[in-house]
């Protein structure tokens, strides 16, 4: 423990000093972290039988999210203060990374995600900016009066838009709705007015319409193809047909674990990634998915404890925005493969396959653990 | 260090924080349910739905089409077998630049801009991804070692064989045999889905449409597990197809050829019959076509020339060409006179040359009438008015009979109906009445139209086969026998829709002999003076082996004016009277009767009859060497 950070604070006799526990000792949450291995292994399940019952895709992904699990612990044992401090820096070294992508990044398929850094490895900046915008807006915060003022609220709407720009002309606009989530939620949280949050919405609603002729073809397609599948079957509207066909012959318990036919007979595409959902669907049915569902929930109801539990406001905004977007992940996901949200680029997390994803979800699980164990006075 | 104030303003804010995040929290639940409420919806409500529809994905039902039957003519001869034909195909899946593809395949291959605009729509229309679309149809051997050269540059192309028609013949048998086509749209929602399913051809003309159930077959099917590229992983269930069944028809291909090499490079069309059984032997419409073209697909440009040739090859004269009888009909309508007692082998004209109704100033001539008054046959009896042709006596017996007698005899030999039992294309060419004038024309039945039907003229139309038939009848003295090109292999004949005839009895025989009589002088009266022989032999009657009976007859194309002598050399070739040439062989005991048609030939019996003769020479003196009986008797011997 770092006792340079513990502090009496006066005339308060409800606050003693927090026990410690064994997961104190490690900062790390022990629920939480319980609750991160269930979901990994049933993820790692369910990937087994998406990749048809290979045994290296599952040892390779484990090993993801060894990986992962280390970063969390690292990153759980930095305390929050390190991170308030170095805030602003990392946000702009983020920016920098995101502008650097428009002359040094990597096409790929018509769009430019990557960085290369040169005989180390390819990182994706956009990713991590989805820890960085909520860092940076927790950091805006802390030292301001709350619920926020006017101009405070928009200087953070700048410090949002400026990343979800750069991110959206990349162009990747599941990536940019993410992080423009996750700094929303920030703003949500430090108590903006519920008269601007629906104003927002309304006008947002209103817009929508007028958003159609910003939108790429692809992007329009997308959105037609899930009002109306059929329009394109072969094509376009093959993707989420096959999914909701995976999905609904799953019934009640499914066709049993490695037996689905959708993804194993190659009709579901993005069986390993973005729709492996539909493979837990169709192979452990309704019950499968409502296990996961359970599972996420939990994850989530844990972290909006240690978000209530946490100390200060740069602690609360930021696990609270974290805890949220991982729901944003989850919700687009699953929505984009039931059928109920347009096509949208979101892996399922701790599910699908890729580990860019798993390190970003493991390591803002970190900065949870991190703020719940490094505080000064339990309540 | 900390300010009070701050200190109240951080109570407030958490209270500000636990509240929003409570509301956000509560929001999450409720988008969770509804998550649940979605996938409750797929999986339990609408699980039928979803089940079928990953059932229909899996499992497919692969049609195994059926081969289709063969034809044979009535010495086991080919006349349609299935053959391999080599098809380009493309996965476009599996293709990663399509139009680069199309580009190469282009240069290596033939490649018209009408083959892409096919194979794009058909891209179009697939059902399920993974589904090889055809571009080239009929490789030919040089083609697929080319294509092979350049494989490894092409994935996704590959050459696919299929059994496919074939007709041995080609164009000699095009008419006789008729023809299958691709399935278009328009067959598509005309046919059964199922019943069709793997096939790509129906039969479009002929043998080959009106036999199509039997010929096609049942189509099986094996229900199959395949993967989303259309690989099946394994078979489920299978039942196989059964394959159509062999046709016999009475085609005899060598007096096919026969009749073919006869008409040469003229149009017309032969058809001859067996009288015991109303077989039809040849079938001959010149010019024709190669039905092979359209098995596999035409293009266009041949196609059109096709379509708009001034010969019109496409159209089968035999069974489709209407055309006036001419002077072939004189045989029955003398008959008619005989059996109504309006004539009698007695009964003699004198002759001048030409004709007129009582009441009229109009001139009906003979054939050898001529401006200066020479012409005219003398005195004539019914027999000498059919050998000699003679119109001025039909004209007179024709007028005597009245329309109404003579429709009843004509349509006794089948005129004016169809009744050819398995060519749908027959037509039923045309019988007036006053009934049909009235109705058609809105006027009365004149006197001058009946003195024009007295000689096969006016508005009298018959098809080649349903003079054919005609002579049949009269070869087999009034025994009526339904034209028909199956000798066995169908029961489908018996469900053919058009009228039975009823023979032809109460004519006695005398009646017969004395018009068959007359026809076999048609053509072996000779040697006589000038104007007294058969009008035939001199061209086919001089040097014969056996008894023919025959009439010619030429039928008008355009109408001759008053006065004005025809010049076949004055007139443009078509315009020119088509030749006719009915007979049937040996008299007294036939077994062949045909007709030929000479189109824009001139005179029948210098025309056509020599035809008639080259096929019936056929017939009648090179017919014993038949491969189907030598094949049974070396059966025998083993």
């Amino acid at each position: 423990m770092s006792q340079d950070f513990v502090r009496q604070l006066p005339g308060s006799g409800l606050l003693t000093q927090r026990k410690t526990g064994i997961g104190d000792a490690i900062h790390l949450d022990v629920p939480m972290l319980l609750l991160l291995l269930i979901i990994s292994a049933y993820g790692l399940l369910i990937l087994y039988s998406a990749v048809g019952q290979q045994i290296e895709p599952v040892i390779s992904q484990s090993i993801k999210m060894l990986v992962g699990l280390g970063v969390m612990l690292v990153i759980a044992q930095i305390s929050p203060i390190v991170y308030m401090r170095l805030a602003p820096w990392i946000f702009l070294i983020g920016l920098i990374t995101l502008v650097l992508i428009y002359f040094f990044g990597i096409e790929v398929k018509g769009s430019r995600r990557w960085l290369r850094i040169p005989g180390v490895t390819n990182f994706q900046p956009s990713e991590i900016m989805k820890l960085i915008l909520p860092l940076m807006l927790a950091w805006y915060f802390q030292d301001r009066h709350l619920p926020p003022k006017a101009r405070h609220v928009f200087w953070s709407l700048v410090i949002i838009i400026i990343p979800v720009m750069l991110i959206a002309f990349q162009p990747d606009l599941g990536t940019s709705l993410i992080i423009a989530a996750s700094g929303l939620f920030v703003l949500l949280l430090a108590g903006v007015s519920w008269r601007l949050v629906f104003s927002a919405i309304g006008l947002g609603v209103v817009t929508m319409p007028a958003l159609w002729f910003v939108l790429r073809d692809y992007q329009r397609a997308r959105i037609l193809t899930l009002l109306d599948p059929e329009r394109d079957p072969l094509g376009a509207g093959w993707n989420i047909i096959q999914s909701k066909t995976a999905i609904g012959s799953g019934g009640l318990f499914g066709k049993g674990l490695f037996e689905g036919t959708q993804s194993h007979l190659h009709f579901l595409p993005e069986s390993q990634t973005d729709f492996i959902i539909a493979v837990l669907g169709e192979e452990l049915g309704f019950v499968g998915v409502v296990v996961l569902l359970i599972l996420y929930l939990l994850l989530i109801g844990r972290g909006v404890i240690l978000s209530v539990q946490a100390q200060d406001t740069f602690g609360r905004l930021l696990s609270g925005s974290i805890t949220f977007t991982f729901f944003v992940y989850v919700f687009v996901n699953i929505g984009m493969v039931s059928g109920v949200l347009p096509v949208v680029g979101v892996p399922l997390p701790f599910v699908s396959y890729g580990g860019t994803s798993i390190l970003t979800l493991f390591a803002g699980f970190g900065i949870l653990m991190s703020v719940h164990t490094h505080r000064r006075i339990t309540l | 260090m900390v300010e009070p104030l701050a200190l109240k303003d951080h109570s407030w804010e958490s209270r500000i924080f636990f509240e929003r995040i409570v509301v956000c929290f509560g929001v999450l639940v409720i988008l969770t349910l509804f998550l649940v409420a979605r996938f409750f919806y797929l999986q339990i409500v609408q699980y039928d739905v979803y089940a079928t529809l990953s059932d229909k994905n899996r499992i497919q039902i692969q049609p195994l089409p059926p081969v289709r039957g063969l034809i044979y003519d009535r010495n086991g001869e080919l006349l349609a077998d299935n053959s391999p034909s080599f098809n380009l195909t493309i996965t476009p899946e599996r293709v990663d630049d399509l139009d680069q593809t199309l580009a190469h395949l282009g240069s290596a291959l033939r490649l018209t801009d009408e083959d892409i605009k096919g194979f794009r729509s058909r891209v179009g229309r697939r059902q399920r991804p993974f589904q090889p679309v055809p571009l080239l149809f009929k490789l030919t051997q040089e083609e697929i070692a080319q294509f092979s050269v350049d494989r490894h540059a092409l994935p996704g192309v590959e050459v696919n064989a299929k059994l496919v028609r074939h007709y041995p013949r080609g164009e000699m048998m095009v008419h006789a045999v008729g023809s299958v086509r691709r399935i278009n749209e328009s067959d598509a929602r005309r046919l059964d889905a199922v019943a069709y399913s793997g096939t790509d051809h129906v039969g479009k003309i002929g043998v080959e449409k009106f036999y199509e159930e039997d010929l096609l077959g049942s189509v099986g099917y094996q229900q199959v597990e395949i993967d989303a590229r259309g690989k099946v992983m394994k078979i489920l269930e299978s039942n196989l197809p059964s394959r159509g069944k062999d046709l016999i028809l009475h085609v005899d291909s060598s007096l096919q050829a026969a009749a073919s090499a006869a008409l040469g490079d003229r149009r017309g069309t032969v058809v001859a019959i067996e009288p015991k059984t109303g077989g039809i032997l040849a079938l001959v419409s010149k010019p024709g076509y190669d039905p092979n073209l359209f098995v596999t697909g035409i293009d266009h440009k041949t196609y059109a020339a096709l379509r708009d040739s001034r010969d019109v090859p496409l159209f089968n004269r035999a069974v489709q060409g209407q055309y006036e009888p001419g002077s072939t009909l004189k045989p029955i309508i003398g008959l008619a006179g005989l059996v109504t007692g309006m004539t009698n082998p007695d009964y003699t004209i004198d002759d001048p040359g030409w004709f007129r109704l009582s009441n009229s100033e109009r001139l009906y001539r003979d054939w050898n009438w001529r401006a200066s008054g020479a012409g005219g046959h003398g005195k004539v009896n019914l027999e000498k008015a059919i050998y000699r042709s003679c119109n001025i006596y039909f004209y007179g017996l024709a007028v005597k009979m009245g329309i109404d007698r003579l429709d009843d005899y004509l349509s006794l030999f089948g005129f004016g109906v169809n009744t050819t039992l398995d060519l749908p294309e027959a037509r039923s060419g045309l019988l007036p009445t006053r009934e049909w004038k009235e109705d058609t024309r809105g006027l009365p039945w004149y006197p001058g139209d009946t003195v024009n039907i007295g000689i096969g003229q006016g508005d009298m139309l018959v098809t080649p086969l349903q003079l054919a038939t005609a002579v049949t009848v009269i070869a087999n003295r009034g025994k009526w026998v339904s034209p028909r090109m199956l000798k066995s292999g169908s029961d489908l004949i018996e469900r053919s829709t058009v009228p039975r005839m009823d023979s032809i009895e109460l004519i006695p025989d005398p009646i017969w002999d004395l018009v068959i009589g007359a026809m076999e002088k048609v053509v072996h009266r000779g040697n006589q003076v000038y104007g007294e022989n058969g009008t035939a032999w001199a061209y086919i009657g001089q040097d014969i082996e056996y008894r023919m009976a025959g009439k010619s007859g030429t039928a008008q194309v355009v109408g001759i004016k008053q006065g004005e002598e025809y010049d076949a050399e004055e007139l443009e070739e078509r315009q020119r009277k088509h030749a006719w040439f009915v007979a049937f062989a040996p008299v007294d005991n036939p077994t062949i009767a045909l007709a030929v048609l000479v189109e824009n030939g001139g005179g029948g019996s210098e025309f056509a009859a020599p035809v008639a003769r080259a096929v019936l020479d056929h017939h009648l003196l090179k017919s014993t060497t038949n491969s189907g009986q030598v094949v049974a008797t070396a059966g025998e011997e083993l």
